[in-house]
């Protein structure tokens, strides 16, 4: 995620007020599409899907009552691209009780681009455990996929350049809700 | 025999003024004839006597033999070196010493003086033939066991009684064994740091402490090799008040570098004694100045690579320095030429009883002497080195002063800078 | 990131936090059924072994396995090393087989620095002579926060031969960093001279075992070899044990937290009684276990980057 500076002219593509609405629908959407949310787990990956899936459970809780578990699932160690970076410290991975055995597990994540982050999830999930069956929630897909991968739930489709960066804020990581375009070839 | 008219040189230090050298010898009168250097900027020092030289021929011509090591000197402004006795065989008969004697002789381009064993193969037991080394054609008045030192007093008392008959002096390697095994390094703080087994001062200053007191006991001369510490400058400094005939030298890598050189664990710096404290550094510097050490001496210990491109424990001890002597001594003391011909040739010329060596050049004395040009700066390159081996602690280093040429008894052995054969 | 751990002096504080942190990670991902990650695919880590070290070496290999590395084993034993092929010929050796990291164990001290001039992959000491033993500090580090919860502030003793000691010298040199206090404790024979200047200028030092006791929070006891009496070092076992052993009575005057940890491979009865080795204060099979996840920590982070 490139820090924003002053000098790059950049859009909002989703407020504060727009970003929770995002929420509350991805949170119907899955209520919907897993019968209520039985034998669902929510797995964020580190560092915003984190939050975003305590987001996503705490407005089931909200909406129908129901308490989904929610964990973090680090993917560092999994990434394809470790040699083209400087070493990264590793996240958190914390499975909620009862594990992911048999169990529904939706991966949150806050942009969805090449694909790779969760082709490595998927790794990491095959040896934690064996869930019956993997969705995907994304707060923002941007395209340009390099792998067969698609989101279940997509909170907003932006289209965008190569040249243009994506940038998720949340209250917990980053002190304010917001999504940002930045850079662009046009700009 | 080529004439040469040194033009305006300045004779350690003086005034520049010409210098003629014919017949092997300082003259006067006319230079008709002769061949003209432009010394203009040069100093000339007495050619330089090195009391402490590893030649390693007999036995390891791996590393050096007489002919490359005699060349490195001559390229340092050496025109006499002393080569210690511990080659393979042991340098501890006539025959061995006359045959280190004939192949200086034979090189020709430094005088190679002999130094025989004081004990039977180094071993520290028996006496070896000093006698016999002494009226042999070598003319033997040094005798060391360096490398080893004489541990057992009252082999050390016999040693220092023994040549007074023919005038000899014993060089003690002063390493108290005991306090020495398995040592690496000088004990302190940087020996703890690296887990090196350290070399205790007191190794030292034990044996130089016990050495004084015999050699007074027995009115012998001593002469101490390469003092490494300030407490050895101590122990010196109250003998030489007492009166005691006992002389010392440090080398130039003692007056400049340090322990913590070892940090790199590149035996390089890997020495025997080791590298010291910045204190006993500045102490070393003051007593040259002083004259409570009389001399600087090499220590020129040439190692195969592979003696050396190691695990530091594994290494052995000793570092080359004959072409770099001169310049360490030149950034330490700085540009007293008088002092410098004094710790480098006539002090050292003087202690061993080598005539024509350490003159005044004055007219008549024989034209052993270097040129030395102060301005000139080098980074020493180990691969430029005449010496048959690279293992110098100064690579990359920039050093004051460069040799342009040496003269033994009038004839050049390096000219521009090069050795002439 | 370093590019190699030769020393516990190459970690500031921040790296060796992470490292611990990482470990933290690693040691959690231990407990799964599928241990082995993906990590390291295609990365070969050589094990260069000089000395037997069974435990190091394995504890190495796992390391290096779980993370998916190709791990060569070179020990000194049927191999060219012990027909006296230098360690530069054997580096270079290693260079054209492609090591990413070479994981030396050597009995002279030093030998890590001068391997990592002669290879282009990271090189971690595995123990060097009487020098240093990064890896192990890690693993005591690790132990201490996870038993105690913090590093900041503890008061560590190390006991016994800390003059032939790379671990006394490695965990004085991570534990300070860190924040803890350090006091060596042992004959004066066996305490190296200058051991606060040459390592931190806040290690204390003791030679009465009994008075330091009641303050610590981790005592750590070293090996002592029995070897040590012909030089001297102490009069004999039973008074080396006598005066410096940590028996039961001796560990009663620790205060109720305090953990009692040991390198190993122990001397029962000599250093340490086999009542308190295997009291539940002792961290010594922890210790074993954490030395793994330390190990894929330090792999990690020297080989899990851009090189």
């Amino acid at each position: 995620m490139a820090s924003p500076r002053a000098d790059v002219p950049s859009k909002i593509i989703l407020s504060a007020s727009d970003l929770h609405r995002v929420v509350d629908r991805i949170a119907h959407q899955i209520l919907e599409k897993t019968s209520g949310a039985t034998g669902t787990v929510l797995l964020g990956i580190p560092t915003r899907g984190v939050p975003l899936a305590r987001r996503l459970a705490d407005r089931i809780h909200a909406f129908e009552g129901i308490d989904v578990p929610v964990g973090s699932l680090d993917i560092t160690l999994y990434r394809d691209d470790l040699r083209l970076h400087a070493t990264r410290a590793l996240g958190k991975t914390e499975l909620p009780g009862g594990g992911i055995d048999g169990r529904r597990v939706v991966l949150v994540d806050d942009v969805l681009y090449s694909g790779r982050t969760v082709r490595a999830a998927l790794d990491a999930l095959n040896d934690e455990g064996r869930p019956s069956s993997v969705q995907l929630a994304v707060l923002v897909d941007r395209g340009h996929r390099q792998l067969p991968i698609r989101a279940d739930y997509v909170g907003k489709n932006i289209p965008t350049a190569l040249s243009e960066s994506v940038r998720v804020s949340l209250t917990e990581t980053d002190g304010l809700d917001e999504v940002k375009l930045t850079g662009g070839d046009d700009l | 025999m080529t004439s040469y008219l040194l033009r305006g040189v300045s004779v350690v230090g003086a005034e520049p003024a010409d210098l003629l050298i014919r017949d092997g010898s300082i003259a006067a009168g006319p230079a008709e004839g002769a061949e003209v250097i432009d010394a203009t900027g040069l100093v000339a020092l007495p050619g330089l006597v090195d009391l402490h030289t590893h030649l390693r021929e007999p036995g390891r011509e791996d590393a050096e033999t007489v002919e490359t090591g005699s060349r490195a000197a001559a390229l340092g402004g050496y025109t006499a070196v002393f080569a210690m006795a511990n080659t393979s065989p042991v340098a501890d008969t006539a025959g061995v010493v006359e045959q280190v004697w004939r192949l200086g002789r034979e090189a020709g381009l430094v005088d190679v003086q002999p130094i025989g064993a004081v004990t039977v193969g180094l071993a520290g037991k028996q006496l070896a033939e000093l006698g016999a080394m002494a009226t042999s054609a070598a003319g033997v008045r040094i005798f060391s066991d360096d490398g080893h030192c004489v541990a057992d007093p009252r082999l050390m008392r016999r040693a220092l009684e023994y040549v007074k008959a023919f005038d000899g002096i014993i060089a003690q390697h002063a390493e108290e064994p005991r306090l020495t095994e398995g040592a690496q390094m000088h004990e302190g703080e940087v020996s703890t740091r690296l887990g090196l087994t350290g070399w205790p001062a007191v190794a030292e200053e034990a044996i130089i402490a016990r050495d004084v007191l015999l050699a007074e006991h027995v009115g012998s001369r001593l002469h101490i090799c390469h003092v490494s510490t300030a407490g050895s400058v101590e122990v010196l400094r109250q003998a030489k008040a007492r009166g005691v005939r006992v002389t010392a030298e440090v080398t130039p890598h003692h007056l400049l570098l340090t322990d913590e050189l070892a940090a790199s664990y590149d035996p390089v710096f890997k020495v025997n004694p080791p590298l010291r404290t910045a204190a006993d550094v500045r102490a070393l510097r003051e007593a040259l100045v002083e004259g409570v050490i009389d001399i600087v001496a090499t220590d020129h210990a040439p190692h195969a690579v592979e003696d050396k491109e190691c695990e530091w424990a594994y290494a052995r001890p000793g570092m080359v320095g004959l072409e770099t002597a001169l310049p360490v001594v030149l950034s330490v003391l700085g540009e007293r030429w008088d002092l410098i011909a004094e710790r480098m040739s006539r002090t050292p010329a003087r202690i061993a009883g080598l005539t024509g060596h350490g003159t005044d050049l004055a007219v008549g004395d024989p034209a052993n002497l270097t040129l030395v040009d102060p301005s000139a700066r080098r980074v020493v390159d180990p691969s430029e080195l005449a010496s048959r081996s690279r293992n110098t602690p100064y690579a990359g280093t920039t050093l004051p002063g460069r040799i342009v040429a040496t003269f033994l008894r009038g004839k050049p052995t390096v000219l521009d800078g090069k050795a002439v054969k | 990131m370093i590019k190699h751990l030769r020393s516990a002096a190459d970690l500031d504080a921040a790296t060796a936090t992470l490292i611990l942190d990482t470990a933290g990670e690693m040691a959690a991902l231990a407990g799964r059924e599928v241990k082995k990650l993906p990590t390291l695919r295609g990365r070969t880590v050589v094990n260069l072994f000089y000395e037997d070290s069974t435990r190091t070496r394995i504890s190495f290999e796992a390391a290096a396995k779980r993370l998916s590395a190709d791990v060569i084993n070179f020990s000194a034993k049927g191999s060219s090393v012990s027909k006296g092929e230098s360690l530069k010929d054997t580096a270079l050796t290693l260079q054209a087989m492609g090591a990413d990291a070479v994981v030396i164990r050597h009995p002279a001290s030093g030998a890590p620095h001068r391997l990592a001039a002669w290879v282009d992959g990271s090189v971690v000491n595995a123990g060097d002579g009487t020098h240093e033993h990064p890896t192990q500090a890690l693993l005591d580090a690790y132990t201490m926060r996870s038993r105690l919860g913090r590093l900041e502030g503890l008061k560590v003793a190390i006991v016994g031969d800390v003059l032939h000691s790379r671990v006394a010298r490695s965990n004085v040199l991570l534990l300070t960093t860190l924040g803890a206090q350090v006091t060596l404790v042992g004959p004066p024979t066996l305490i190296p001279i200058d051991i606060a200047a040459a390592l931190s200028p806040a290690t204390k030092v003791s030679y009465d075992l009994d008075s330091v006791l009641p303050d610590m929070d981790v005592v750590m006891m070293l090996r002592v070899q029995t070897e040590r009496m012909q030089d001297s070092y102490f009069p004999s076992a039973r008074e080396y044990s006598r005066r410096y052993g940590l028996d039961l009575a001796r560990m009663r005057k620790l205060p109720g937290h305090a953990i009692v940890m040991h390198p190993g491979p122990m001397n029962r009865g000599m250093e340490i009684a086999p009542e308190v080795a295997d009291s539940s204060r002792s961290t010594i099979v922890e210790q074993v276990a954490n030395g793994v996840s330390a190990r894929m920590a330090v792999l990690y982070l020297l080989l899990g980057g851009k090189a």
